[in-house]
């Protein structure tokens, strides 16, 4: 095959040189990435977050990063991805974990195999210093025949051996497994990359024996050298295995877990939510800002209808701005700044172990909390990366409690703040009601979907002290990523209902739901615009909540059912997109049921 | 005896793994039959986690019950 093939697969127009950045997940390929092409990309450090593929320029040459995998086939979608970016370029940096090496080279052996001309970059030398490993780097590289540069990219050291090697195109064939062409052969096939292909299954989920054998020799033969190049002093990692110890055992572990999720709380809901946003979005916008907004526009424009449009309870230069820049983004950066750490840190995967055996109840394994937990960020993100599941009945289960009970992080932070003001009972029962929903609906689908749900089968990479510079990095890109998306749809949005306004006919509809919203969930009719604005995006919907004057018991049916109610516009388009109309009408229609059923439910209960 | 049978803190040698997913994870993942490892933790009824050198890695009940193991002496 040739670099043609790249071209099409990323529809690069220019015919420069394809180099592919390939290795594990979590080692380091972004920060080179970056530090190669200078654009910035996701980094984090949890297996399976690059889904997208980033391309920049180096020179003369395009840089690809790859996603991050152990091994060339077909397990998932983000091994697909790399796949086809391997099998149809020449050019490879492998980027590989100095810590984690006897893990990574499998992969490098692999890639050596398929005769692909490679660079090995041994990235974050550093802390195999700090954690007391010594390796033969002569010795390895004479063993694979391929050049290697040592690096910790993070740190900058490195890069500029890695750019020389790049320039001097030091990219060579390595040396295969030994007996591997003996195997193919016995088999029948020639040592070529399509014979290779074949006989390990690359394209195809199934395993055969022949591929089993081929594992099984490169494995042995990289143990092999992987005991002649390390040296390690155990006693090094005392610390660090103490702590992931402490995290995945459930006595300590949970109520860590607990600890981190109020700490979240009390940022998100009381810190930024109250009064970060009382001042933002009271004083900032509602009195500066919209006084002086107000004073403009009813001085230039003399249309009552125009100005209802422009300045009114729904107006495109009021609401819009104030909810927008007031109450959302503070929110949002606010959440994908505690995210970032959460997610550089390595906990992650580790609250994927602690949760595994109770998400086996409703036919998940612990794999799925990571989609869930990014939920919280935003739904829509979080239904992509259910890409990581790797069965189509986990994603499929994951998706809808996603859509159904996870709330999004500008909503997640107005829900704190309106609950902590209810008190800590409403949010005792809140979570309680939320869970009950989420427990009880994973499992009637895991009942009802065929199938069955595969076993959990994680890495859990190093614990780490997040870096303040990427954090930060991080957080801005995830931020203007979100608010970009949300931008266009909140104008839309604040349009139709202030238009729905201006002619009475928001009036209309109000008359037309009154039986459901003021009738079974016993709320004032003004909620039908906080439900109109929920369609829309759910966070909208929330923030629309915060002026509507209720009783305590009305504010939380209001909250319970708000968290359960459908999917937004953006999350129903992508659900569709990934798994079709079908099914996501199905969320779509049976959230909303549940949500009405919960709330009317809860309403008889406690509204008198 | 299986995987999910053995204690906390036990070294143990891979004999064999049934299920053939989970013996293409491990295989990438650095374990194979023949391995030894050490099981650093255990939730009951829930995953195992092992460690093999710098590598930690949580197997799921399910695939723990289809790995045979030999206590390492």
């Amino acid at each position: 095959m040739n670099c043609d093939t790249v071209h099409q697969l990323l529809k690069i127009q220019e015919d420069k040189e394809i180099i592919a950045l390939v290795g594990n997940p979590n080692v380091g390929k972004s920060v080179i990435f970056n530090k190669l092409t200078g654009k910035y990309v996701d980094v984090s450090n949890f297996p399976g977050t690059t889904v997208d593929v980033n391309y920049g320029y180096y020179k003369d040459y395009i840089i690809v990063d790859t996603p991050g995998v152990y091994g060339i086939s077909s397990f998932s979608e983000d091994e697909i991805v790399t796949r086809d970016i391997v099998m149809s370029t020449d050019r490879i940096i492998n980027v590989v974990d100095s810590v984690h090496l006897d893990r990574d080279l499998f992969l490098t052996q692999q890639l050596i195999d398929y005769q692909k001309e490679i660079i090995v970059v041994l990235n974050m030398v550093d802390e195999v210093e700090k954690n007391s490993i010594k390796i033969d780097v002569e010795k390895l590289k004479q063993y694979l025949g391929v050049e290697i540069i040592t690096t910790s990219a993070s740190r900058g050291i490195g890069m500029d051996k890695l750019k020389e090697a790049i320039d001097k195109n030091l990219f060579k064939k390595g040396n295969s497994t030994p007996n591997l062409d003996k195997l193919l052969e016995s088999e029948g096939k020639k040592t070529c990359c399509e014979d290779l292909a074949e006989a390990e299954n690359i394209f195809d989920t199934s395993i055969s024996d022949l591929q089993e054998k081929i594992y099984a020799l490169r494995r042995k033969y990289i143990d092999e050298i992987y005991s002649k190049v390390e040296k390690y002093d155990s006693k090094h990692l005392a610390f660090q295995n103490k702590l992931s110890q402490i995290l995945i055992n459930p006595l300590t572990g949970v109520p860590f877990l607990a600890a981190m999720l109020y700490i979240m709380y009390y940022f998100l809901g009381v810190l930024v939510a109250q009064k970060l946003v009382d001042f933002t979005m009271n004083k900032v916008m509602g009195e500066y800002y919209f006084g002086f907004v107000e004073k403009v526009i009813k001085g230039a424009v003399s249309s009552v209808f125009l100005q209802k449009l422009l300045v009114g309870s729904y107006g495109i230069l009021s609401m819009f701005p104030i909810i927008f820049f007031g109450l959302l983004l503070p929110l949002v950066v606010a959440f994908h700044f505690f995210m970032s750490i959460l997610e550089d840190s390595g906990y992650l995967p580790r609250i994927a172990t602690l949760v595994d055996r109770s998400l086996n109840k409703i036919g998940l394994n612990g794999r799925s909390i990571i989609p869930i937990i990014l939920g919280f960020g935003c739904v829509t993100m979080a239904t992509m990366t259910t890409r990581i599941l790797n069965s189509k009945r986990e994603r499929l289960i994951t998706i809808f409690l996603l859509g159904l009970t996870i709330p999004c992080s500008a909503q997640l932070g107005i829900i704190s703040g309106l609950i902590s003001k209810l008190g800590f009972w409403y949010l005792v029962a809140y979570v309680l009601i939320i869970g009950f929903i989420f427990g009880t609906v994973g499992k009637v689908l895991s009942k009802i979907l065929k199938g069955e749900s595969t076993s959990l089968f994680i890495d859990l990479p190093a614990l780490r002290i997040p870096q303040l510079s990427n954090i930060l990095k991080k957080t801005y890109y995830k931020s203007k990523g979100f608010l970009v998306e949300a931008f266009p749809i909140f104008i839309v949005a604040t349009l139709l209902l202030g238009f729905l306004d201006a002619t009475s006919l928001l009036k209309i509809i109000e008359d037309f739901t009154q039986p459901v919203v003021t009738g079974f969930l016993k709320l004032p009719k003004q909620m039908t615009e906080v439900f109109i604005l929920s369609i829309i995006r759910r966070d909208y919907g929330a923030a629309g909540l915060v002026t509507i004057p209720t009783t305590k018991n009305q504010m939380f049916v209001t909250l319970v059912t708000t968290t359960l109610f459908v999917p937004c516009v953006t999350s129903f388009a992508l659900i569709t997109k990934e798994n079709g109309l079908k099914y996501s009408l199905f969320v779509w229609i049976s959230s909303a049921a549940i949500a009405l059923l919960v709330g009317g439910i809860l309403a008889h209960i406690i509204i008198v | 005896m299986t995987l999910d049978m053995v204690p906390k803190g036990q070294e143990v040698v891979i004999k064999s793994i049934k299920n053939k997913n989970a013996k293409i994870y491990a295989l990438r993942f650095g374990i194979s039959e023949g391995s030894k490892v050490k099981c650093i933790g255990k939730i009951k009824n829930g995953p195992v986690i092992l460690r093999k050198n710098h590598q930690e890695i949580a197997i799921g009940q399910g695939f723990a019950k289809e790995i045979e193991v030999e206590i390492h002496k």
